[in-house]
């Protein structure tokens, strides 16, 4: 049977305007909520300060956004990220700092090779797929590091120069995370990689019978997501100089929730690196607004989560009580 | 024999479309009903009225001379209405028992029970499959005799069979046509669908035909021939919708296959498609044709044969092969398969062929697509308000030209459309056959698969024609009648033709 196209009914109503611009709606609310709160939060120091501590989730949110959008989740990134950090320090301490870090991305794009080939060639759930290897590289790292700390020391002077130093009062790492954004907006903006990845995950179907190899693109988006993680890791060890197994423990919900916030869709096919940003911004500003306001750890966990389904309902909530 | 179910009157609509135009049906107990028309008839549709999947928008459902309103199937086989669909209502992960009493599964389970009464029943309709066992594992002849069961579970008296044949062999048709008998001599009433005339015509008592969503007439058996119901069936229509065939020389050979298949859903296919020339895939629907053009162009993997394009033998093991090869498909679901909906026009039309688009680092030259795009969209007359609005946002028929643009902008050497028309309206529906005869006027192979038969006739030099999986004849011009072609496609004695 011939079905019947509906006219395009577009009106601008609150849900809609919610939808699309939600997520910086809550950025704004909570500056100025956090404004209002904290004396200290709107200084340079403090801002700087949030984005330190997210500059390693935030590269874990790159890497995730790219897997989203194609439809998929990639589970693995926060052990990644620790077996990125137990071996950069362990390999410092036995080649020059350059080939360590390059050694370690190395590593993280193979867990992420693992993932894509398991995924885009024989088919097997994301979910389970980047749920088994999170364990591998968990357990990897544990092997690596003797479940011991790892210091860097001298050897590793100029990762921890990295991790510490400034330039125009804007940390290393945070400026290593803005330019990743920039360079995955650019790519998701501007090239054949970035549209072909956002149209597998919207018809994965009408791609592949456009002739385009469909599994090469997934492969590189876990490859990606890998990479990245493997960057986090080094990031988050780059601060106290200690490569440590037990970094990461959780970070991919941290990115998952930031690509969320951001308003990409765990459908595939939508989602934006500015977006993604802004996410990883919001996640950021909470933790440190419930620092300044002394609310302990594991009341923090909760808040979090609370807050995370609030920014959710305001996105999605709307559209859905309006049926 | 009493009349245990009278359809009167009964239309149906699905938004503007009227499915059912006012159809009567009459059905007696103890008979073998045959329910016969082309695809789209309005067949199905009927049946889901009577099933109680549809309520109806007008006419009146009597069972056994009483009316009944039916909102839910539930309320169909309260009163003994059965309808078994081709595509099968069981569940894979349950035993056969299970399934079979489903719907009235207590809630607490006697295992020995339900077996023993599944196994009578099983037995009844002279088949062995343990009650234990799953649905999955069984053979899909099994499985029917499953849902078989489970109606008779029911004590069903009107069972409708949709294409009950279409995916069974031979020797389990076969023992489907003796159940169905069987069921017959036991006093239910059974309603019979089937594209298989010679089956049809052994079994059914009488036959009710058909068309556009009416009934053109209901016959006793034994009144008609096959060719009789085939008139029946057709009926006249006159289209002008074709407009001016433009001149085309045809050239040499581009796509040839040679004993190409894939399991037994294609099997031994050779054709040749010459540049110019316009052919046409016929046939019913399951007879492979899309399977076919999909084996071609490297959507699904052929097992057998060969193929080549301009002579030159082809390794087609993906689509990107066959766009490589000059290849291009226009998919059957055009929302599915043909377009990224979400995506705006521009990144539609320019996905099968990015590489002159795009420069070293991958990143695409913006200035040159647009320019690429406009110029398709002035060629193919594309309505859109921007090239970077949403093809969600445009209707069917600039939907379709939408993926006729990215095969356009491949610049490929071979065409192939599937159901090119399907969903789309009338004006462009006219525009997509001018822009089809255009592209093998520029020297191209264009084979096109369609249900309408009158589209066939009206676009194609020739038309091949498939039943079962194979190629089952040939239609010329002067032959084009849709006579000889249903001929064709319905009956296994084709030379007849």
């Amino acid at each position: 049977m011939s079905t019947v196209t509906k006219p395009d009914t577009r009106r601008l109503d609150f849900g809609d305007l919610m939808h699309r611009y939600g997520t910086f709606v809550i950025l704004i609310v909570l500056l100025a909520v956090a404004s209002m709160l904290s004396d200290v939060f709107l200084t340079q120091r403090n801002l700087m300060n949030v984005l330190r501590q997210v500059a390693a989730t935030g590269l874990m949110a790159v890497g995730m956004l790219f897997v989203i959008l194609t439809r998929g989740i990639d589970l693995s990134v926060g052990s990644v990220s620790a077996l990125g950090s137990v071996v950069s320090a362990v390999l410092v301490q036995q080649m020059a700092p350059g080939l360590a870090i390059g050694a370690t991305v190395v590593v993280g794009a193979a867990c992420g090779l693992v993932s894509g080939l398991l995924v885009a060639f024989l088919r097997l759930p994301a979910f389970v797929t980047t749920l088994a290897v999170m364990t591998i590289a968990r357990g990897a790292a544990f092997i690596a590091s003797s479940g011991q700390p790892i210091r860097m020391g001298e050897a590793g002077q100029t990762i921890t120069a990295f991790g510490t130093g400034f330039v125009a009062g804007v940390p290393y790492p945070v400026l290593l995370m803005l330019a990743v954004f920039v360079i995955a907006g650019l790519v998701l903006t501007y090239t054949r990689f970035g549209r072909l990845v956002k149209a597998i995950g919207s018809n994965r179907d009408a791609v592949r019978l456009s002739g385009i190899s469909v599994s090469r693109y997934e492969v590189a988006v876990y490859v990606i997501s890998g990479i990245l993680a493997a960057a986090a890791g080094i990031i988050s060890s780059s601060r106290t100089g200690i490569g440590s197994a037990n970094i990461g423990v959780g970070a991919e919900l941290d990115a998952i929730a930031a690509v969320v916030i951001g308003g990409a869709s765990l459908m595939g096919g939508r989602g934006s690196a500015l977006n993604t940003f802004v996410g990883v911004f919001i996640l950021g500003i909470i933790a440190n607004l419930m620092n300044l306001a002394n609310v302990p750890g594991y009341h923090q966990q909760v808040f979090m989560g609370v807050i995370i389904i609030g920014a959710m309902l305001l996105q999605y909530g709307s559209s859905f009580f309006r049926r | 024999m009493t009349e245990v179910v009278q359809l009167s009157g009964i239309r149906k609509s699905f938004g503007g479309i009227h499915a059912l135009k006012g159809v009567d049906f009459v059905l007696r107990s103890g008979e073998v009903h045959a329910l016969l028309g082309e695809n789209g008839a309005g067949k199905s549709t009927l049946m889901r009225v009577l099933g109680g999947e549809h309520l109806p928008s007008e006419g009146e459902i009597r069972i056994d001379g009483l009316s009944a309103v039916f909102h839910r199937p539930a309320d169909a086989m309260q009163r003994g209405i059965v309808v078994i669909h081709q595509e099968m209502a069981l569940v894979p992960d349950l035993s056969v028992a299970e399934n079979i009493f489903l719907a009235e599964l207590p809630r607490l389970i006697s295992w020995r029970e339900m077996k023993r009464r599944a196994r009578d029943i099983i037995q009844r309709l002279g088949f062995d499959i343990q009650p234990q066992a799953m649905v999955r594992d069984l053979s899909v002849a099994q499985q029917q005799v499953v849902e078989i069961a489970k109606a008779l579970s029911r004590n069903a008296r009107v069972i409708v069979f949709d294409e009950p044949t279409a995916v069974l062999s031979v020797q389990d048709a076969e023992r489907l046509l003796t159940i169905i008998r069987d069921l017959r001599d036991q006093g239910v009433g059974v309603v019979y669908i089937s594209h298989r005339l010679d089956e049809v015509f052994r079994i059914a008592d009488r036959m009710t035909v058909m068309k556009d969503g009416t009934t053109v007439g209901m016959v006793e058996k034994s009144a008609v021939t096959i060719d009789d119901v085939i008139r029946m069936m057709v009926g006249r229509r006159l289209d002008a919708l074709f407009g001016e065939d433009v001149p085309r020389e045809i050239g040499r050979e581009l796509l040839r296959t040679e004993g190409l298949g894939r399991g037994n859903v294609v099997r031994d296919v050779s054709l040749t498609v010459r540049a110019g020339e316009i052919v046409g895939l016929g046939g019913l629907v399951g007879a492979g044709r899309t399977e076919l053009v999909r084996l071609i162009f490297g959507a699904d993997r052929h097992d057998a044969g060969r193929i080549f394009v301009a002579g030159q033998q082809m390794r087609i093991r993906r689509p990107g092969d066959a766009v490589r090869a000059g290849i291009g498909l226009v998919p059957e679901s055009r929302k599915d398969q043909g377009v990224v909906l979400d995506m705006p026009i521009r990144v539609n039309a320019t996905m099968a062929r990015l590489d002159p688009l795009t420069n070293l680092v991958g990143v695409v030259r913006r200035r040159a697509e647009r320019q690429a795009v406009d110029a398709l969209s002035d060629q193919l007359r594309i309505k859109a308000s921007s090239q970077d609005a949403p093809v969600s946002s445009l209707s069917g028929g600039n939907q379709q030209k939408v993926v006729l643009a990215k095969w356009f902008h491949a610049e490929g050497r071979v065409l192939i459309f599937d159901e090119p028309t399907r969903g789309v309206d009338v004006g462009a529906k006219t525009e997509i056959y001018s822009l089809i005869r255009r592209f093998a006027a520029e020297g191209k192979a264009v084979l096109v698969v369609s249900s309408e038969h009158h589209e066939l006739f009206g676009l194609c030099d020739r038309i091949l024609v498939m039943r079962e999986g194979r190629l089952a004849g040939q239609l010329m011009p002067p032959d084009y009648s849709e006579e000889k072609l249903l001929k064709l496609a319905m009956t296994s004695n084709a030379n007849a033709a």
